[in-house]
């Protein structure tokens, strides 16, 4: 599935966006989160507080236990600050 | 009852006298236009801003404001609405946003232009970066946004 990351959260990452294969016992949004965290240091950074990421899947924002089976898409952001 | 929506992400200003003529244009049946704009402020407390970026997440963020222009337009009786949303480097006195409703009447316009722009702050995905002399800054998010959004669920 791609990935994508945005403003700090993509700055921290290093990334816009990647591909990524996790294993099939991560299901859910908190789970991909913890595993991602576990990807290295500037991972480890980017999601060292995971209740204040945010996740859209398909273009649709989600909750942390949403499933991310069949997600084409999964965006990982901060606390959206537009307007 | 037709409805024009028109939603944008662009660089460029927007000229708001131009797009009330496009959503009026040629109708007869609208009583009520209310605009309202967000511009970018030349400060933020003590703090001097020398501008501000905005990142948005192209494709979800159109996706995120057409989903809030279908509720606004299942709420009230609009005849039509414009959402335009400034992305890239703005500087202070610079428009960010625009939201224009139309309606018949006047209250129906006014309420869906609130909901728009207090849904648009708190789940549009766009973020703020602050460039001041002290160097740069992702703007935090305040929850006052997310209050003002949640005023408008249904209990």
């Amino acid at each position: 599935m791609k990935v994508k990351y945005f403003a700090w959260v993509r700055e921290r990452v290093g990334k816009s966006e990647e591909t990524i294969e996790p294993p099939p016992s991560v299901r859910t949004v908190d789970e991909l989160i913890g595993w991602l965290a576990k990807r290295g240091e500037t991972y480890a950074h980017a999601f060292e507080t995971p209740r204040v990421i945010r996740a859209a899947i398909d273009h649709a924002h989600v909750k942390p236990d949403a499933s991310i089976a069949g997600a084409r898409e999964i965006a990982f952001f901060p606390p959206m600050t537009g307007g | 009852m037709t409805a024009d929506v028109t939603i944008r992400i662009q660089q460029a200003d927007f000229d708001i006298a131009r797009e009330i003529a496009a959503l009026t244009r040629g109708r007869t049946d609208i009583g009520a236009v209310v605009s309202f704009s967000g511009i970018c402020r030349g400060s933020e407390g003590s703090e001097t801003i020398a501008a501000l970026t905005l990142e948005h997440y192209p494709g979800m963020a159109e996706a995120e404001i057409a989903r809030h222009a279908e509720t606004a337009m299942s709420r009230w009786p609009l005849n039509g609405l414009t959402v335009i949303h400034r992305v890239g480097r703005i500087a202070p006195g610079e428009n960010i946003v625009l939201v224009l409703t139309a309606s018949q009447h006047r209250q129906a316009a006014f309420a869906a232009a609130e909901f728009l722009m207090d849904y648009l702050k708190a789940n549009a995905p766009f973020w703020k970066r602050e460039e001041s002399a002290v160097g740069t800054a992702w703007v935090d998010a305040r929850g006052h946004d997310d209050d003002a959004a949640a005023r408008w669920t249904k209990s």
